[in-house]
């Protein structure tokens, strides 16, 4: 990564992820993108790419990632802190409160009955971004082996994730390993 | 005092902070069986209900993490289960970054990227398998729900959102 643009204060990153925390519902990465580099121009879309790609690698909620290390890249500990406390002021404080209001009328038939619509949808939006992940895979039948095992062991055995983690990534990344001369992917 | 859940629950999150690889979608199986089927902290019932606030709220899909939070123990719950989510992977993460620049074009680097990303992958295809088994529960118009969502959002470009809203007309209208 190269030296940044311009300087962005710790208020500057408060804010602009206050914006993003509040722009998406389900996720927020796509409104990330575009606030970063396309209307504040922190990062170019090369560098964003970078940011994204580090994040995913990582263990923890991705878009906490992207707050971190853009915070980080502007203004240290500081930045990193007041991007991610930007990122999860709003969205903390309405999903408490749309709860609490929620155990309020939990016993109205069309309130329950809409939380039921909603969670059923969801469910296939979730469905939806797993099949949209999974397209790439289907070039190389190993990655599709270890989508296969994860999904028996996690969704139909319920499987302890620390378990299935310890033993299946270091396989699956021994594979890519060794297969490392295929394409990227 | 500290109630005992407000401790298990922030050990819980902390530990699932650095197993969280592909994000907050991946690990819903696990919040799942340690929530419901483990400590019996709440009904499957509940769980979709949160599901479902967490995705009519604004903001990043990890709140499923605070509202889990919420229902075990109250406001300070869910905060405390949000900081205990995102703290140690911020950390890692806040370090890593450092060296990204030195490491990334690695060939581990993209090995395990690459070995990665099927395990990913097979984690959220199990979110989505138990959140629908859960949410739907015996419900067809609930499955149809979820099938007609995933087939709109496979092979359109439209947003999400009319999708929540519309599925929630039709639950409010009483017909699931």
């Amino acid at each position: 990564m190269t030296a940044p643009s311009a300087p962005v204060s710790a208020s500057g990153l408060f804010l602009g992820f206050l914006k993003i925390g509040l722009s998406g519902f389900g996720g927020v990465m796509p409104f990330a993108r575009r606030m970063i580099v396309e209307e504040r121009r922190w990062l170019t879309e090369l560098e964003f790419l970078d940011v994204l790609s580090l994040s995913q690698f990582l263990p923890g909620p991705n878009i906490v990632n992207v707050s971190i290390v853009i915070g980080r890249r502007f203004g240290g500990v500081g930045g990193a802190l007041a991007a991610c406390g930007g990122l999860m002021l709003m969205p903390l404080v309405l999903v408490l409160v749309l709860a609490s209001l929620y155990e309020q009328f939990a016993q109205v038939d069309a309130v329950r009955g809409a939380c039921s619509g909603v969670s059923a949808a969801a469910s296939g939006l979730i469905l939806a971004t797993a099949l949209k992940l999974a397209r790439p895979l289907k070039e190389y039948a190993w990655q599709v082996a270890i989508c296969a095992v994860a999904f028996v062991a996690i969704a139909l055995l319920r499987v302890p994730l620390l378990w299935l983690l310890a033993a299946l990534c270091p396989v699956s990344i021994a594979i890519a390993w060794w297969r490392r001369g295929e394409a990227n992917g | 005092m500290i109630p005992p859940a407000l401790l298990e629950l922030t050990a819980q999150f902390l530990l699932l902070s650095m197993l969280s690889i592909g994000g907050a979608n991946a690990i819903i199986p696990e919040i799942h069986r340690r929530v419901v089927d483990l400590e019996h902290w709440m009904t499957d019932a509940d769980f979709a209900q949160l599901f479902a606030l967490s995705q009519a709220a604004p903001g990043p899909n990890v709140l499923i993490v605070s509202l889990v939070g919420w229902k075990v123990a109250g406001v300070v719950g869910g905060v405390v289960a949000m900081v205990a989510m995102s703290g140690p992977s911020s950390i890692l993460t806040y370090w890593v970054a450092h060296a990204w620049e030195r490491f990334r074009d690695a060939l581990w680097r993209i090995a395990i990227q690459r070995g990665l990303a099927p395990v990913t992958v097979g984690l959220i295809l199990s979110s989505g398998y138990v959140l629908t088994r859960t949410a739907d529960e015996s419900s067809w118009v609930a499955y149809g729900l979820t099938g007609v969502t995933l087939a709109v959002s496979l092979t359109s470009r439209l947003h999400p959102l009319w999708l929540l809203g519309a599925a929630g007309v039709v639950g409010a209208l009483g017909w699931i």
